[in-house]
């Protein structure tokens, strides 16, 4: 375990690398080059060169790759262009909100998910399991702002039950209100992802022999689903709601947008229409650096539940 | 060449399999049903538009459904029914040539990996792993800020999103299909790899690829409108399903037609598309196959 665990840990360093020498070479993609996009095809010059001469475009190549992969492995990820403040200070402001939706969104999303999924399995291929199925398809198929905008529109605009911009508010009952379209809109994609791979890891569960055993033994049949099944499907649960981080980030970045909520989502669309190049890349590294972090983690404990993993190796 | 005419049996055979299990799954009829007619919507829209989709009429401006425009206009007067409709063009064609793209290059890179094995193997699938840890809309995003949104770079930017998930899935069974006799005996009768992996293995995998195909055109679609949203898109005035629904948003608290229809024709697109990839891959996976 404890040598599976090094090598995992490890293993994160190529890819840490690989990463950056990734963004390194998209960022270089710019037609022209960043110091022309940030400034337009009419700037001067000398106003050019002493940007670039700022970002280090005039250096060779292989310098500022040096540079860069020094500069992101020592966290300093550069200063925004527009605001002037370290992308770290960005990034560190507006983090907590993201990841309390995400949060919030993987609560949700567990609370109707596991017993979506579980009815699912127990009754395959009769009504309830028909229903769960197309719901969780339905819920795959919303790009997450399509969702967002119909919820808006529904509980915001007609019903008016909720308010329609969600911002900050230090009020607790006001800001756990401004929380909930949003948490919901997330909260129903990540449903529809659990209660699949519930669905899929119980039937999975369901088929082995120590359930016959168990059956045969007469245990309960709620103590069967409930202890003896789920328990150990949950193991592949966890994993895939740690490899669905990544497009729950990307839904709570486009859901942010749609109820004008603090948050990472904004920050990104203002670095957009700024063009601000610095700030893009930063967040890149930061998303994906993230996203290594938590599959990382996520392998981690998942070896760390099911000793097969380690011994396979 | 009867080593080529079995597998090619064999192929056939697995065919058959997946059409007779497509038949038994009446929801898979519904999706494909769908999908045909989206695709002909668009393929048609010039016949069956009912108005110029870039046409301009101050008078009908924000006009709600009704007999005269359908779907109702846009706060240029535009007819929402023929932009949605020539819209369908836009966001199908790209997502369909991305995900062409991303099929090709990644399962070459896969069947490579899985063929030629060792550190090649581990190079390839290391990068694969890396592009599987930028989250898909941050990358398509990305590399859409840095080209610059137009349709040939929408498609090149989510082309590299859906990359790396082409090469996992062919890398699998070629590995698997690799240890069978027929390549063994077509390595003994001196083919090149280049044909192995075409003529033997390449037939052999392909449902694996198509499967994960559909669920992926589904999601470049997905992309595609997101990235419109943002501001992403192909530009303007030329219509989108994303790009209406980002000009349709100003006007949310007075129109709710212009974003709502926009939103069921990508909501009915990918839905179209899951139902049909999920069958399938049902249809497919021996695991499931079986049960049925």
């Amino acid at each position: 375990m404890i040598g599976y665990a090094i090598r995992r840990l490890l293993l994160a360093i190529p890819t840490l690398l690989a990463m950056l020498t990734m963004v390194f070479v998209l960022v270089r993609l710019v037609p022209g080059d960043a110091a022309v996009a940030m400034l337009g095809d009419r700037a001067d010059a000398v106003t050019l060169q002493a940007l670039r001469a700022q970002l280090g475009l005039d250096q060779p190549i292989a310098i500022q790759y040096m540079r860069f992969i020094r500069d992101m492995l020592t966290g300093n990820f550069g200063h925004s262009s527009v605001s002037g403040r370290t992308v770290l200070a960005e990034v560190a402001q507006v983090l907590p909100y993201t990841l309390e939706l995400a949060l919030a969104a993987v609560f949700i999303g567990t609370l109707f998910g596991i017993p979506l999924g579980v009815v699912a399995a127990c009754r395959r291929n009769q009504w309830p399991d028909y229903i769960s199925r197309l719901l969780s398809l339905i819920g795959l198929s919303f790009p997450g702002f399509v969702s967002a905008i119909l919820m808006l529109l529904a509980f915001a605009v007609w019903l008016q039950w909720l308010p329609v911009m969600s911002r900050a508010s230090s009020d607790p009952i006001n800001h756990l209100r401004n929380l909930v379209l949003p948490a919901l809109n997330l909260g129903l994609i990540m449903t529809a992802y659990i209660a699949r791979v519930t669905r899929s890891s119980m039937l999975d569960v369901l088929g082995e022999d120590y359930i016959r055993t168990a059956k045969a033994k007469g245990v309960k049949p709620s103590t069967l689903v409930l202890r003896h099944a789920l328990g150990n499907a949950l193991i592949p649960i966890v994993t895939v709601v740690g490899l669905y981080f990544g497009t729950l980030i990307g839904n709570s970045v486009l859901t942010e947008i749609v109820f004008t909520r603090p948050g990472l989502g904004k920050l990104i669309l203002g670095a957009l229409q700024s063009r601000d190049y610095t700030l893009l890349q930063g967040l890149m590294v930061v998303f994906a650096t993230l996203v290594i972090l938590v599959n990382t983690v996520t392998d981690l404990i998942y070896a760390l539940v099911d000793p097969r993993v380690s011994y396979a190796q | 060449m009867t080593d080529s005419a079995i597998i090619l049996n064999s192929v056939e055979k697995n065919q058959n399999h997946v059409l007779a299990a497509l038949r038994r799954n009446r929801l898979s009829w519904v999706g494909a049903g769908l999908l045909i007619l989206i695709v002909a919507a668009a393929i048609f829209a010039p016949l069956v538009a009912p108005y110029d989709p870039l046409k301009q009429n101050i008078l009908y401006r924000l006009s709600p459904p009704s007999a005269e425009f359908w779907l109702g206009t846009d706060s240029y007067g535009r007819d929402v029914l023929s932009r949605l409709l020539y819209g369908a063009r836009i966001s199908l064609s790209i997502s369909f040539l991305s995900v062409l793209i991303a099929m090709v290059v990644g399962s070459a890179l896969g069947i490579l990996a899985g063929y030629i094995g060792g550190i090649f193997d581990q190079v390839v699938m290391g990068l694969v792993d890396v592009m599987l840890s930028f989250p898909t809309l941050l990358l398509g995003l990305m590399v859409a800020a840095m080209l610059g949104a137009s349709f040939e770079n929408l498609i090149i930017a989510i082309a590299i999103t859906e990359t790396a998930p082409f090469a996992r899935v062919a890398r699998a069974p070629t590995i698997a299909v690799k240890r069978r006799e027929f390549v063994e005996a077509g390595k003994s009768l001196g083919f090149t790899p280049l044909r192995i992996m075409r003529v033997h293995i390449l037939p052999n995998i392909l449902s694996d690829i198509v499967v994960v195909a559909s669920l992926w055109m589904a999601s470049a679609i997905r992309t595609e409108a997101s990235l419109a949203f943002v501001g992403l898109g192909v530009r303007p005035p030329t219509p989108t399903w994303g790009g209406m629904i980002r000009e349709g948003f100003d006007n949310i608290l007075t129109a709710w037609w212009l974003v709502v229809f926009p939103s069921l024709a990508i909501l009915l697109t990918v839905l179209a598309l899951n139902i049909l990839g999920d069958a399938l891959r049902d249809a497919i996976d021996p695991k499931t196959r079986s049960e049925r």
